[in-house]
């Protein structure tokens, strides 16, 4: 099958720092060096783009030689984790910004939805905005006077459609705005995660239409997104990035697993090495994991109605028998969910495994961290290991349905009645 | 940047893609193809510019009329009567109206343009279309205006011709053939001018500052409000005003229109010299930032 897409060597670099002012001296040296024929003296000290290791230089590699190619027809999800380069990758596929190397060469009329209702202008009605966020997504006006109807149709607000679009309500509003996307008819479709909005209806309905755009019309489509269930229902092949290279590209499930794995459960059991030791002179952490209370359910997304257990293998090297052993129990953006401790019998020089239990239907559909602590039965500091283990919790029915998230940190499941069935019982 | 030195099989592959993106691209290529492709656009845009403006304004597109008319006053108060300018022997509303009309035409080419960028960071950062489409679209959208403001010259002409005849009279010279040449020349000045600040304004900001004040102050180094043609500038100012590259165009235009004005061939070959160069470096900034200037806004 022909190629859509061909990318060889792509890097994009970025500067870090104070980029929006503007820094002449910087930009002096650049065009001095390149004036006497030099290499550029801030394209060399790039590095891997890893927010964690905070670099010692300013530029980073947002992008690092990423080759693929992509054959005409194929749907591709690309995973990756925040600042993999996922947005990067397709800011410059889509040309909204240029790489610094390589080259992209691509076949086709491509259309980018990086967001929804781009150019909307607020004070312009329904219809008039359809005809301009069509022309700005590369619509000719015929194309999109002939599928006025069907947009409008689509997106369920004909009785608004010559009101200005200020006057809408952010639901109305994307509904407009996806309507006009999703009539679209390029080769390539490039898709950001644009579905993160609008009710869950809607969102079925978007993730509907895609399907069928790649399906039955034969389209190349990428799509970006964090929910790991679109990506598998709607693309046959996947690219992993991470922190701006390319790890894997193959078929959705190998890659999705190889993502999962790599990311999350490496970190959901941590074991001390004779190289790595885990604890200092008062504690040592043989070894950590989340564990799920039922021993038969070994998935590495854990669903939200199954208990989890933490399990810690610690030895306790302190003058007393009694420690406090605890943990926080973090979002990935660092909220604090809850913090548990508790002062155990830990027999001095000896292994002693000490396990929490948490009870199921009580943390919602997220990613979480745990950092460790001990302390002397007088709360006087021994120990603190961050972000020693991470997990990931999946409301997998909810998700199948492409229903959101539920809001809130946590998600308990609460007893519910009404006085009015009371009567009856 | 370094060019990648594996470019294999580049030559004979090339012409069956119909996208390639690399890192450069050459200085002067506008894209021009891809501008046509998009015309649809560049209809739709001038269409929400007028529509968007007086959205929510109980006079509306009598605007359009209004501004010029208000300036006029002012100036025939300010200029005329208070500081007693002289206007070369023609009628004051006559000479303040046509150097506003014109004027404005010319600043709000400049001043819209220049902040291109900035105003649109949000949709450029979003989708991809030839950029020159918006700027192309603030020159055709000015140039209506400018159409509509003209209506309101000539009937203010006309008003002169017929009942003021004994204070003017109406000596059109085959100059005003050039008029058309001369607006496209204060389009390329404007929108040149526009996209070099526009370009420079995305990474030293300092330059927004200077764009308000530089074009009010332009417009007293150009003979807007006063004949380049009298004692009392040249006084001031010497010879120096007359190389202003805009100064050519309204003389030129006054000659056309009153047989007033300062003309010379050389003068008009100046003031395209001028404008070719500024479009030469304009196009070539314009096209280097536009490329990556989303990593910076």
């Amino acid at each position: 099958m022909a190629k859509a897409i061909e990318v060889e060597h792509l890097s994009k670099l970025y500067r870090l720092g104070a980029i929006s002012t503007g820094n002449l001296s910087h930009d002096f040296q650049r065009w001095f060096a390149t004036m006497r024929g030099k290499e550029d003296p801030y394209l060399k000290i790039g590095q891997h783009n890893n927010r964690e290791a905070g670099g010692k230089s300013d530029v980073v590699y947002s992008l690092n030689d990423i080759s693929f190619s992509i054959e005409q027809g194929h749907s591709v999800g690309i995973i990756g984790r925040n600042g993999a380069g996922k947005s990067t990758l397709l800011k410059v596929l889509s040309r909204i910004t240029s790489p610094t190397t390589g080259s992209v060469r691509v076949r086709g009329r491509v259309a980018s939805l990086l967001e929804v209702g781009t150019g909307f202008h607020p004070e312009l009605s329904g219809r008039e905005n359809i005809y301009l966020n069509g022309a700005i997504l590369g619509m000719r006006k015929q194309e999109i006077t002939s599928k006025l109807d069907e947009i409008i149709d689509f997106s369920g607000v004909e009785r608004y459609i010559d009101t200005p679009v200020k006057r809408y309500s952010s639901g109305m509003y994307v509904r407009l705005a996806f309507a006009v996307a999703a009539h679209l008819e390029p080769e390539i479709l490039i898709v950001d995660e644009v579905l993160a909005v609008g009710d869950a209806e809607f969102q079925k309905k978007c993730l509907g239409k895609m399907n069928q755009v790649s399906t039955n019309e034969g389209r190349t489509v990428l799509f970006v997104s964090h929910n790991l269930t679109a990506v598998e229902s709607l693309c046959n092949q996947a690219i992993y990035l991470e922190m701006g290279s390319m790890v894997m590209q193959g078929s959705t499930p190998d890659v999705v697993r190889e993502y999962v794995a790599k990311d999350l459960s490496a970190k959901r059991s941590v074991r001390s090495t004779p190289e790595k030791t885990m604890g200092n002179e008062h504690v040592t952490i043989v070894s950590a994991a989340i564990e799920n209370a039922d021993a038969s359910d070994t998935a590495a997304i854990i669903d939200v109605s199954s208990a989890i257990r933490l399990r810690l293998e610690i030895i306790n090297h302190t003058a007393s028998d009694v420690i406090s052993v605890g943990f926080d129990l973090k979002t990935v953006k660092e909220t604090v969910v809850f913090s548990s401790a508790q002062k155990l019998n830990c027999p001095i020089g000896e292994t002693t495994v000490c396990t929490c239990m948490i009870p199921g239907n009580f943390l919602n559909d997220d990613l979480y961290q745990i950092d460790v602590y001990f302390h002397t039965a007088a709360m006087s500091k021994l120990f603190v290991n961050h972000n020693i283990l991470s997990f990931e919790i999946k409301d997998k029915a909810r998700e199948n349905g492409f229903l959101g998230k539920i809001n809130g940190v946590i998600r308990p499941s609460l007893q519910w009645e009404s006085n009015a069935t009371a009567l009856f019982t | 940047m370094t060019k990648p030195t594996d470019m294999i099989g580049k030559s004979e592959t090339h012409e069956s893609w119909d996208i390639v993106i690399e890192p450069n691209t050459s200085w002067l290529d506008l894209r021009l193809g891809e501008v046509w492709a998009y015309r649809d656009l560049l209809r739709i845009l001038v269409f929400r510019n007028f529509v968007a403006q007086y959205k929510q304004t109980i006079l509306g597109p009598v605007w359009f009329f209004l501004q010029p008319m208000l300036t006029t006053l002012t100036f025939m108060i300010i200029f005329g009567a208070i500081a007693n300018i002289p206007t070369g022997g023609i009628p004051q509303p006559l000479f303040y109206l046509s150097g506003v009309v014109i004027w404005t035409y010319f600043s709000d080419c400049l001043v819209k343009t220049s902040t291109v960028f900035r105003d649109n960071a949000g949709v450029f950062g979003k989708v991809y279309f030839p950029r020159l489409i918006i700027p192309l679209s603030i020159v055709v959208s000015n140039l209506i205006k400018l159409a509509l403001q003209s209506l309101l010259f000539v009937v203010v002409l006309l008003y002169y011709v017929f009942f003021k005849s004994d204070v003017f009279q109406l000596q059109l010279t085959p100059y005003i053939l050039l008029l058309p040449v001369f607006l496209l020349l204060m389009a390329v000045m404007g929108l040149s001018l526009g996209m070099i600040i526009s370009a420079l304004t995305t990474k030293y900001r300092d330059l927004a500052f200077l764009v308000a004040f530089g074009v009010q102050l332009l417009m007293y180094a150009t003979p807007v409000v006063y004949p380049l043609d009298s004692e009392r500038v040249r006084a001031l100012a010497g010879s120096f005003l007359q190389w202003n590259p805009l100064a050519p165009i309204f003389e030129g235009i006054r000659k056309g229109l009153f047989n007033t004005g300062f003309f010379e061939w050389w003068y008009f070959g100046y003031a395209v010299g001028i404008s070719v160069v500024l479009m030469f470096v304009a196009v070539v900034v314009f096209n280097k930032v536009e490329r990556n200037f989303i990593d910076t806004v």
